[in-house]
């Protein structure tokens, strides 16, 4: 580490921001939309697609995505917040949510996994994503979401940083135990607060 | 090798390659060496501490050591080229560690003959190997296959006509993707198989393959490769990502 | 697929935790069990950290974190590490 150095002169991309009151803590605004990847990105086709609530239920569900698209749906303005310091305020997207879902499952569990395509997994409370808190949403800025960003239909959890906002969700796991999800499980924090920069353990 | 960390190198020299590429020439005290091939991790720090980290191939031979050149492609909203391509000063400090990556390295004792498939700014790697090929006297048959946009995007344009002419059992190969100069006799399209069997050794000479540029292009070529018989064994990639950036 | 780099990519990553060029180190695949040289893994990488994975079956072989003046490693999916000194 070399104590104190600065490059002359970087800013980086960050703009500069009048809005600070809904950036928050050590969060840059970002025009663009950037793509982090743990993987490959799956294509899984319409046909094969499904999403299911399984876990501590009295039944699970499952629905398919004709029977998903059938689902009462709301468009939804909200600002969003990565760990990697960019915010994109106003992003909208159209979906399902969670409430929605949920109220189909008799449940006492305390915690959801989200688990998607190609394996990952993240972890947040029941009662973070109930009471219009949460969506799974297939539609960003009015087009159809694309596979790079989690199409065809990703997690949102605006309130809570955007790694919890799983890509390419293909359903919830209901727990009574919390579990830490991939990233959760490697130095991550367990909650993810944005206003109180929880970002990694110990935060 | 110990554990590798950070240090500072100074820009001695700064060169326009292209309309979006500059070279840019480090002093770089310590620096132990390299094979060309390898890559360094550039870091910028912020007066407020904001960091942003990108890789970047080493263009220069090792035979130059200790001075230490890097060519850089400017990406637009990029976070990272635009500063070194258009802010960096000679004088300017820049932190950076390296070498490393010896997976994807060619010296001249490995022999040949070597297959070189460069896409856009993924000729940096594969040049450094060319310019040590050079340095060397190496007389290892090599043949380079280029992808550019237009002619004006060939990245050492000048300095590969006088490797041609100055070395011997050296092919170069251009494909112009977007643009051709009227009269243009090389190839004027993006790479593919058919392409590949006109242009790579017979499968029985057993090249070693070096193939460096954005991801989709190295996916391409490398399954090409393999299609026509080269052993995926003998065929090293280096992927750049989605702008060549890595 | 785009965002995927070769394993050689994080090679400045993990020669800043381990002692050698692990670029030419071999991982063995606790799923399909095929061994493969790092640079040649498949590697992404972006400001969450680094994930290397199988070739092969894609699984994911080494979760990096850098954060915090810490790393953190999961490495439960590699079956074993053949590392070379010098």
């Amino acid at each position: 580490m070399s104590e104190g150095f600065f490059s002359r002169g970087f800013r980086g991309r960050r703009q500069k921001s009048e809005l600070s009151g809904r950036i928050p803590p050590g969060q840059y605004l970002e025009r663009g939309f950037p793509v982090l990847s743990a993987g490959p990105t799956p294509h899984t086709p319409l046909a094969n697609w499904d999403f299911s609530i399984v876990g501590e239920v009295e039944q699970p569900k499952r629905w398919s995505w004709d029977e998903f698209r059938a689902l009462p749906r709301e468009t939804i303005t909200k600002d969003i917040h990565c760990v990697t310091k960019w915010s994109k305020l106003d992003t909208h997207w159209e979906g399902v949510s969670l409430d929605t879902l949920l109220v189909q499952v008799e449940t006492s569990a305390s915690y959801v996994i989200a688990f998607s395509d190609g394996g990952y997994t993240t972890n947040v409370p029941l009662d973070e994503v109930t009471g219009g808190k949460a969506w799974i949403v297939d539609t960003y800025d009015g087009q159809p979401l694309e596979p790079q960003h989690g199409g065809p239909a990703r997690l949102l959890v605006p309130h809570l940083y955007f790694w919890k906002s799983a890509k390419w969700v293909r359903g919830l796991r209901l727990v009574d135990e919390d579990e830490p999800g991939f990233w959760e499980s490697l130095g991550y924090n367990n909650h993810g607060d944005p206003w109180k920069e929880e970002r990694y353990w110990g935060d | 090798m110990g554990r590798l960390s950070w240090q500072i190198g100074e820009v001695v020299a700064t060169r326009p390659e292209t309309v979006r590429t500059k070279s840019i020439t480090l002093d770089l005290p310590g620096w132990m060496g390299h094979r060309a091939g390898q890559h360094v991790d550039v870091r910028l720090t912020a007066q407020d501490g904001y960091q942003a980290e990108r890789s970047y191939s080493i263009a220069s031979p090792p035979e130059e050591a200790p001075r230490v050149t890097l060519t850089v492609e400017r990406i637009d909203d990029g976070e990272v080229s635009p500063y070194l391509t258009e802010d960096l000063l000679v004088g300017d400090k820049l932190e950076l560690r390296g070498p490393v990556g010896g997976y994807f390295v060619w010296e001249a004792q490995m022999g040949g003959p070597l297959l070189l498939v460069a896409g856009g700014s993924g000729i940096v790697p594969l040049m450094a190997m060319l310019r040590h090929r050079a340095a060397a006297g190496s007389t290892v048959a090599t043949r380079l296959l280029y992808s550019s946009r237009s002619l004006e995007d060939v990245i050492y344009r000048h300095e590969l006509d006088h490797l041609l002419k100055s070395s011997t059992m050296l092919e170069v190969v251009q494909t112009l993707t977007r643009a051709h100069p009227p009269g243009w006799t090389g190839y004027a399209r993006r790479i593919d198989t058919q392409l590949l069997r006109e242009v790579a050794w017979p499968v029985e000479q057993r090249p070693q393959i070096f193939i460096c540029g954005p991801t989709p292009f190295v996916e391409t070529a490398a399954a090409s490769l393999v299609e026509l018989g080269h052993e995926p064994g003998r065929i090293k990639t280096e992927r750049f990502g989605p702008t060549g950036e890595t | 697929m785009e965002q995927k780099l070769d394993g050689n990519a994080a090679a400045g990553m993990l020669q800043a935790i381990f002692p050698f060029d692990m670029t030419l180190a071999q991982v063995t695949c606790a799923g399909c069990g095929t061994t493969t040289v790092i640079g040649a893994t498949a590697a992404y990488m972006h400001g969450m950290g680094a994930i290397i994975r199988c070739p092969r079956c894609d699984n994911a072989l080494i979760h990096i974190v850098h954060a915090r003046g810490r790393y953190w490693l999961d490495m439960r999916s590699v079956r074993v590490l053949e590392i070379k000194e010098g």
